[in-house]
């Protein structure tokens, strides 16, 4: 089963992320790697770089970021795992790495299956 | 949070960390079925402890030193003055070890390493290739013995046997736990790699039962694969049978119509295949090739390529793949490469000339009973108009395989042409 987890950040103290944190961020993902968990990642730029194409009073509107919203998505990763826990055990390492080793983060990760071959086969 | 979801994420907890425990254990005392016992026993520590006091920070560390304690245990428990005697001297050595381990903030770095003995041990050639299978989805997948069973369609017995008797095995002849030395590493690795893709091609192809595909056993196989790719990262025939896989496993989506009947590759919707899959194959594909020749694994891997490529089955670079499969053959001689080298040259160069080949192999005693000999020379002579040989073939075929789903295929096959 694949999932994707997505990092979402409520709060952080101001300045670069403490180098420490980078470091255990790398190596936790070096570990999900050679585990075989990780199939993909990246930390994304902030969403001042981005755009956002919407739906909105019946048109299409194209907006120069950054977004409004106060919880900004940082990363995103994707994991080949067998059951939705070994995904949550993955995803609370890494939530827990910035807890540990940046006071005064907050934030969440969202856990959410993709769709596989399974979903579209025939009712058994 | 029920004691069913607490289970859930022990088990996932053990998922994740049973084999570098198990690995880091048999380096320590030297045994790789006791150290599976040892890490059974702190499985069990935890499915009782974690769900009362919550999954500990480092789940992993709490594992192996839990079962490290049970190890100290069972030592002392030993009563006879003379095993006491013998023990004595690794029981110390031991002790002073664990000493330092526990001391040793950089534990990690030995990780490594003791995977990779518990990889090659497990699929160490003194054993049958069913032993290194069961033992390597144990040791090193974290899968139970029925779940074993269950993936191979065998009785769970079976499996228990086939792996006690294979921990026996490298017990009475006293294989010793470590990497193999430069000169047998090429033996060694090519053990492993067969291991894994045998792994991977009962999952694929499934040989028996009713089940065209077995994806979990894929799954397994590829993350065996990464995990591989991880710890020899500049070997290239690790990263070609990784992309061999990732290609192979990037159709399954395609691969099964809805019926549960198999899809052949040139029917195949090829916008279902799963891209992320293909990417990372061909990428593979890329990192062997810059470390060095293509293997065969690397080869196989770069025929799958020329498929995933071709955006249509007309697009496909069929002068390639047989110029390719000409490499292989080259490269480990076998009657199967042949007889897929008659498929490519059917395509590149018409059917008259595969077929051509594929009769070259009509006597080969390692192709009887082979199901897809008749196949590909039905399919030949059906695009040659011989419709009543091609019936024939096809029909012999499906008395030939012993899966369910191909044989119907087969039959489907026959009829078509007219038989």
């Amino acid at each position: 089963m694949r999932y994707l987890v997505t990092l979402r950040v409520a709060a952080q103290p101001d300045g670069p992320p403490p180098a420490d944190l980078m470091e255990a961020i790398v190596k936790l993902g070096q570990e999900a790697t050679e585990s075989g968990a990780l199939l993909d990642t990246s930390g994304l730029a902030p969403s001042s770089e981005g755009a956002r194409v919407e739906v909105a009073g019946g048109r299409l509107v194209v907006s120069d970021g950054p977004f409004a919203e106060a919880k900004e998505l940082i990363s995103y990763a994707l994991y080949e795992v067998r059951t939705k826990e070994e995904a949550v055990e993955w995803a609370s390492r890494f939530v827990r790495l910035h807890h540990d080793l940046w006071p005064g983060w907050a934030g969440e990760a969202d856990v959410l299956r993709l769709f596989g071959p399974a979903d579209f086969a025939p009712p058994a | 949070m029920t004691v069913a979801d607490s289970h859930r994420a022990v088990e996932a907890v053990w998922r994740i960390e049973s084999a570098r425990v198990i690995a880091t254990l048999a380096r320590m005392v030297n045994d790789i079925g006791l150290a599976e016992e040892l890490a059974q026993d702190a499985l069990v520590a935890a499915l009782e402890e974690w769900p009362r006091n919550g999954v500990p920070d480092n789940p992993g560390a709490w594992l192996t030193l839990t079962a490290k304690h049970r190890a100290i245990d069972q030592f002392r428990r030993r009563d006879t003055y003379q095993r006491k005697l013998q023990q004595l001297g690794h029981d110390l050595e031991l002790r002073q070890e664990w000493a330092e381990a526990e001391l040793d903030d950089h534990i990690d770095d030995h990780i490594g390493d003791d995977l990779l003995r518990l990889i090659f041990t497990a699929c160490h050639p003194a054993l049958p290739a069913e032993g290194r299978l069961a033992l390597t989805l144990r040791l090193l997948g974290g899968l139970s013995t029925a779940e074993i069973a269950r993936a191979f369609l065998v009785p769970e017995p079976t499996v228990g046997q086939r792996v006690s008797r294979a921990k026996r095995t490298l017990a009475d002849r006293k294989v010793p736990i470590e990497l193999p030395p430069p000169a047998e590493l090429p033996a060694r690795l090519a053990s492993v790699l067969e291991v894994i893709y045998l792994i991977f091609n009962e999952g694929y192809a499934a040989s028996a039962g009713t089940d065209w595909i077995r994806p979990s056993l894929c799954q397994e196989a590829m993350r065996l694969g990464r995990v591989l790719a991880g710890l020899m990262p500049a070997e290239p025939e690790v990263h070609g049978l990784l992309a061999l896989m990732e290609i192979q496993a990037s159709r399954i989506p395609a691969r099964t119509a809805p019926d549960g009947s198999p899809i052949l590759l040139p029917d195949q919707d090829r916008s279902r295949w799963d891209r992320l899959l293909v990417r990372r194959g061909l990428d593979g594909l890329r990192r062997a090739e810059d470390l060095g020749t293509l293997g065969p694994y690397g080869l196989q891997a770069a025929i799958a390529a020329c498929h995933a490529r071709a955006r249509t089955p007309q697009a496909t670079d069929w002068a390639r793949i047989a110029a390719l499969y000409r490499l292989l053959a080259h490269l480990t001689p076998s009657p199967i490469v042949e007889l897929n080298r008659a498929v490519a040259v059917g395509m590149a160069a018409g059917p008259e000339h595969g077929l051509a080949l594929a009769d070259a192999l009509l006597d080969e005693r390692a192709l009887r009973g082979y199901a897809h000999l008749p196949a590909v020379r039905g399919d030949l002579l059906a695009r040659l108009g011989r419709d009543d040989e091609a019936a024939a073939e096809f029909r012999r075929a499906a008395g030939l395989t012993r899966n369910a789903r191909e044989r119907e295929l087969f039959l489907r096959r026959a009829a078509q042409a007219g038989g």
